[in-house]
């Protein structure tokens, strides 16, 4: 009895949080993949769709797109994951952290901006950065002064540009988590290190990033997911076209957005079933590579 | 290695952290800086080890000047309070951390990490994690990690206040005799007077950023040079009184509102004004019921060997030692003998000795 009594208010304490969860998290996903068996789309309508099984995913696995869009995918979100998420990310929150505390956290600021602007604003001006003579500046400046013919730099170097444009962004975010985990780091340890003889780059490879391993797990994971999914710049950019058209990308104009008319709601659900798989798998490969189990153990003897 | 520090000074903004600081540090001594939070002593202490560069003054090492020397290429071993041993790496690898910079072999490693443990008695600890160890032993690793690099000189900065009471006689005991046994010149930053008196061969107080004495820690008892000092270095504290100097029949007295004490001959303030700071240890005052002077029992605090008797005494607040068997009270009289012949005398302005002067 007494036991029975503890639990339910342990029940009412996270019920808003349960709720929520249920609402918007848990109903969306079984929806999801309740209707990624359907073929359901704009000619059933809500009405005469039917039970399909697994026949959409047979479609992705025979679909002529499938692979390319994987493999674009899976290049677009690792280059960006690495060299800007997480590499960027990593190296301004250094050097920040190394300079003047003033000018670190002004240069925080700066890169802070792209947040703060509307997308569609945002990659507006990547785009009138790459447009063609008389408007871009790359033109202007990597161009006209070696007399090379110019053009608009997004079909050329598509593939590059929706990297750049979600690296520069997505940078901030490990920025931001990155510094203040090395600002965190006891200033006797650094003090110390120093001591012992270690130079900058010393420090960084064995005193600093080792302690980055929290941030650095949190922020690999949560960036694959949020690559993974999030497709807005690459849509204003360059919808999808040269070779850009990445799996969200392709789900959502699957589902929500064709050409012809015919939204394949069906079809579109499985793609981003897949996308949620995928994610999952990562996610759990994430935890184990950084060890994850270590990293919330606690210290085991507290004692004389 | 000799150290000298000449001069020192640092700022931080408009304020001076350490003034013009001297000290000549032997070779092999062991030198405490005692002081309250915030004197200096540990600005003091960081700028020998090259973490802060002086302002003005110099630094020297035997006969070198370190004053823009990398901390790397000073020599020395630094230990901490927080004892900053790095969370992610072993016990072996905190402690040969300095030769792995260096490129040493691993066999010269092992073999170094050995001496250095058995040194300290760490040796079962060496695959732990600073994480999985307690206090003291993460201080014997942080000993360990400094003591391996061969120092020619060795800087604490109150290594041992965040281990508990009985950790830290222990801890001091062992440093003090690890320090001689290795002779390693050693500066040693504590708040703590009786860490200074018991460990070190010469004290240097300092406060406000300045050094108020730099003697072994028996004078530095004994002959305070100023009231702060004679309030800072021993436990309990000295009790103080403002008195005027009277001369009367031949004899000087210290004359109070309250009460009328004679001076003893030899023991008497040598310049100065007719009011004076006159200050007593407790432990040189004893109980005598048949004393005119009385004083009222406030508090008892009970130390075991003795009694602390916190009185009052007019308007003046006294602390008195006495023996537990006497089983004072709150709110008992009490008659009081104070010892002239230990009186300490310093100026009412300077707040400097009148008995001792450099």
């Amino acid at each position: 009895m007494e036991k029975e009594h503890r639990s339910h208010t342990g029940l009412w304490f996270i019920m808003p949080a349960l709720i929520l969860v249920i609402v918007f998290f848990f109903i969306p996903v079984l929806m999801t993949l309740g209707i990624s068996a359907t073929d359901m789309s704009s000619v059933t309508g809500f009405d005469a769709w039917k039970w399909v099984g697994l026949k959409n995913y047979v479609k992705i696995a025979q679909h002529p797109d499938s692979m390319n869009n994987f493999i674009t995918t899976l290049k677009y979100v690792s280059l960006t994951l690495v060299f800007f998420n997480v590499g960027l990310g990593l190296l301004i929150a250094l050097i920040t952290s190394h300079i003047n505390k003033l000018a670190g956290g002004f240069f925080r600021s700066a890169w802070l901006l792209p947040r703060i602007t509307p997308p569609v604003v945002y990659v507006l001006m990547w785009s009138m950065l790459a447009a063609d003579a008389p408007y871009g500046v790359f033109n202007q400046l990597f161009r006209i002064p070696f007399g090379l013919s110019t053009g608009n730099w997004v079909p050329e170097y598509a593939f590059l540009f929706i990297v750049l444009v979600n690296g520069y962004i997505g940078a901030s975010f490990g920025m931001i988590i990155f510094n203040s985990a090395i600002e965190a780091i006891p200033k006797d340890i650094m003090v110390s290190s120093l001591v012992d003889g270690a130079s900058y780059t010393q420090r960084v490879r064995y005193i600093i990033i080792p302690q980055l391993r929290w941030p650095l797990l949190f922020v690999v994971t949560y960036q694959t997911l949020s690559l993974l999914t999030s497709f807005e710049y690459i849509m204003v950019l360059t919808n999808g076209n040269f070779n850009t058209e990445v799996w969200s990308l392709w789900s959502y104009h699957k589902a929500l957005n064709n050409y012809w008319g015919n939204f394949q709601y069906g079809f579109g659900a499985a793609l981003a079933v897949v996308l949620v798989l995928v994610g999952t798998i990562l996610g759990i490969v994430y935890m184990k590579y950084f060890r994850f189990g270590a990293l919330v153990q606690e210290p085991k003897i507290d004692q004389l | 290695m000799e150290v000298k520090l000449q001069n020192l000074t640092k700022k931080f903004g408009t304020e001076t952290a350490v003034d013009n600081m001297n000290l000549h540090i032997k070779d092999g001594e062991f030198v405490a800086f005692l002081g309250p939070s915030g004197c200096g002593k540990t600005t003091t202490l960081l700028m020998t080890a090259g973490i802060y560069k002086p302002d003005g003054g110099e630094i020297i090492f035997g006969d070198r000047l370190v004053n823009k020397v990398q901390p790397k290429d000073r020599n020395i071993g630094m230990v901490f309070q927080s004892y900053a041993l790095y969370p992610h790496m072993s016990v072996y690898e905190n402690i040969v951390f300095s030769m792995k910079l260096k490129k040493k072999s691993k066999d010269e490693m092992n073999r170094e990490a050995d001496r250095v443990a058995g040194l300290l008695g760490i040796g079962d600890l060496l695959k732990r994690k600073p994480g999985q160890l307690s206090g003291g032993q993460q201080q014997r690793v942080a000993l360990g990690r400094a003591l391996i690099k061969k120092p020619e000189l060795l800087l604490f900065d109150e290594p041992l206040s965040n281990l508990d009471a009985r950790l830290r006689i222990t801890m001091r005991s062992e440093i003090k005799k690890l320090q001689k046994d290795l002779n390693i010149t050693s500066i040693y930053v504590t708040h703590d007077q009786v860490e200074a008196m018991t460990m070190a061969d010469r004290v240097a107080v300092i406060k406000d950023g300045k050094l108020q004495a730099f003697m072994p820690p028996i004078e530095l008892h004994e002959k305070p040079r100023t009231k702060f000092i004679a309030h800072f270095v021993g436990n309990p504290p000295m009790n103080f009184f403002n008195i005027e100097l009277v001369s009367s029949d031949g004899i000087l007295k210290g004359v109070n509102s309250h009460f009328t004490l004679p001076l003893a001959k030899d023991r008497q303030p040598k310049e100065g004004s007719r009011e004076v700071i006159l200050g007593i240890r407790p432990e040189d005052i004893s109980i005598n019921p048949d004393s005119d002077l009385k004083a009222e029992v406030l508090l008892v605090e009970p130390l075991g060997r003795d009694d602390l008797l916190q009185c009052r005494m007019g308007k003046e607040d006294i602390s008195i030692l006495a023996d537990p068997k006497d089983k004072h009270r709150c709110g008992d009289v009490i008659g009081l003998d104070m010892d002239n012949t230990t009186f300490q005398f310093f100026d009412c302005e300077t707040e400097k000795s009148l008995l001792w002067f450099d």
